[in-house]
């Protein structure tokens, strides 16, 4: 499926098949989220990032069969690229109604940058004032682990992270994203 | 009559959902179905390894691809082989579904009865929302969802009702 098509994908699905809700719950309910672990795990932010990541990698194995259900898709996407965007069109447009943009590919096609212009996880957020969350903590992290459980049930091993957030003060918010493998069925071990 | 009974078998060819939509009808025993989950998850397996036409359409998928790229190659992934879709017998006809997830929906219903594919994707849509989001269901187990046997009945029912 061609970028622009999937974009108009996105859109009508977003518009007559999805069930909206107040997006400032979801701001606020994540927010609580974040701060509690900060709380649980005493400030402890690289811990705080591996935890939204699990959870959001639990989030991922379930949201794909909404996805697929959703999108009515019935093939797979043929290469790396068209997975990147339906990702950043189709996926991020109907839960969140954004559109991160693709970019930076690598030249093997096997990497590339989501760049959010707009996160609706971080609105209001301002970073704890203790020296360390600044370079610490990804607050956005749970996005990493949505990716990668989703991917991995549609058999792509992935490896997602946070390059840049402008809660931290850089000037773009930006995920990288990498194919490690395609998980294709493999004959189990012959018996000796 | 019309749809007359769903199985769903997991990615790994375990049981976990089976069900009858109306009264009187001929039921297998638990150990039974266990069966027919597997072995049917193995016939389907085997039935999408013996595509005779797959080597080509694969070799014009490269060629395709290489030709689109223009150089610069995107490596490709070719579309898997579907494998067995429809089982009809004189008096039933069995749908398979297999979604990209590798979860098997099997939709018996009567040999007249039309739209199944649409029926399917229903069931696809209440299986995403009312088991997959509910937070107690664990992957890969049986389904125990009352709601999700509420929503499919209902549906059902109105499929069986408008014919």
């Amino acid at each position: 499926m061609s970028a622009n098509k999937a974009a108009r994908v996105g859109e009508e699905i977003w518009k007559g098949r999805i069930d909206k809700v107040n997006a400032e719950l979801v701001t606020l309910t994540y927010g609580t989220i974040v701060a509690q672990l900060c709380k649980d795990f005493e400030a402890d932010y690289v811990e705080v990032n591996k935890q939204l990541d699990r959870m959001g990698y639990n989030i991922g194995l379930r949201l794909i069969e909404d996805y697929l259900a959703k999108s009515n898709t019935m093939r797979r996407c043929s290469n790396f690229r068209e997975t990147a965007d339906m990702i950043a069109k189709v996926g991020f447009k109907i839960f969140l109604n954004i559109t991160p943009t693709v970019t930076n590919w690598t030249s093997d096609s096997k990497q590339f940058s989501l760049v959010f212009e707009e996160n609706p996880l971080a609105d209001f957020v301002e970073l704890p004032d203790d020296g360390r969350a600044q370079d610490e903590l990804w607050y956005s992290n749970i996005f990493c682990g949505v990716l990668r459980g989703a991917l991995e049930m549609v058999q792509m091993q992935v490896e997602a992270h946070f390059i840049s957030d402008v809660l931290r003060g850089n000037d773009t918010t930006e995920m990288r994203v990498s194919l490690i493998r395609y998980i294709d069925d493999e004959l189990p071990p012959e018996d000796d | 009559m019309g749809v007359l009974a769903l199985i769903v078998i997991n990615k790994a060819g375990g049981l976990i959902y089976n069900r009858t939509f109306s009264d009187g009808l001929n039921q297998l025993n638990t150990n039974d179905y266990l069966v027919l989950a597997g072995t049917f998850h193995g016939v389907h397996a085997i039935t999408a390894r013996i595509d005779p036409s797959r080597k080509l359409a694969n070799a014009q998928h490269r060629q395709q691809a290489a030709a689109n790229a223009g150089g610069a190659a995107v490596p490709n992934r070719p579309e898997p082989s579907s494998g067995l879709e429809v089982l009809e017998s004189e008096n039933f006809r069995l749908q398979c579904f297999n979604t990209l997830t590798g979860i098997k929906f099997l939709l018996f219903t009567d040999t007249l009865q039309a739209n199944v594919d649409v029926a399917m994707r229903k069931v696809y849509d209440l299986y995403s929302d009312y088991v997959m989001k509910n937070p107690f269901y664990q992957l890969e187990m049986p389904i125990r969802c009352e709601s999700f046997n509420r929503k499919l009945n209902s549906y059902i029912r109105e499929v069986n009702n408008s014919r």
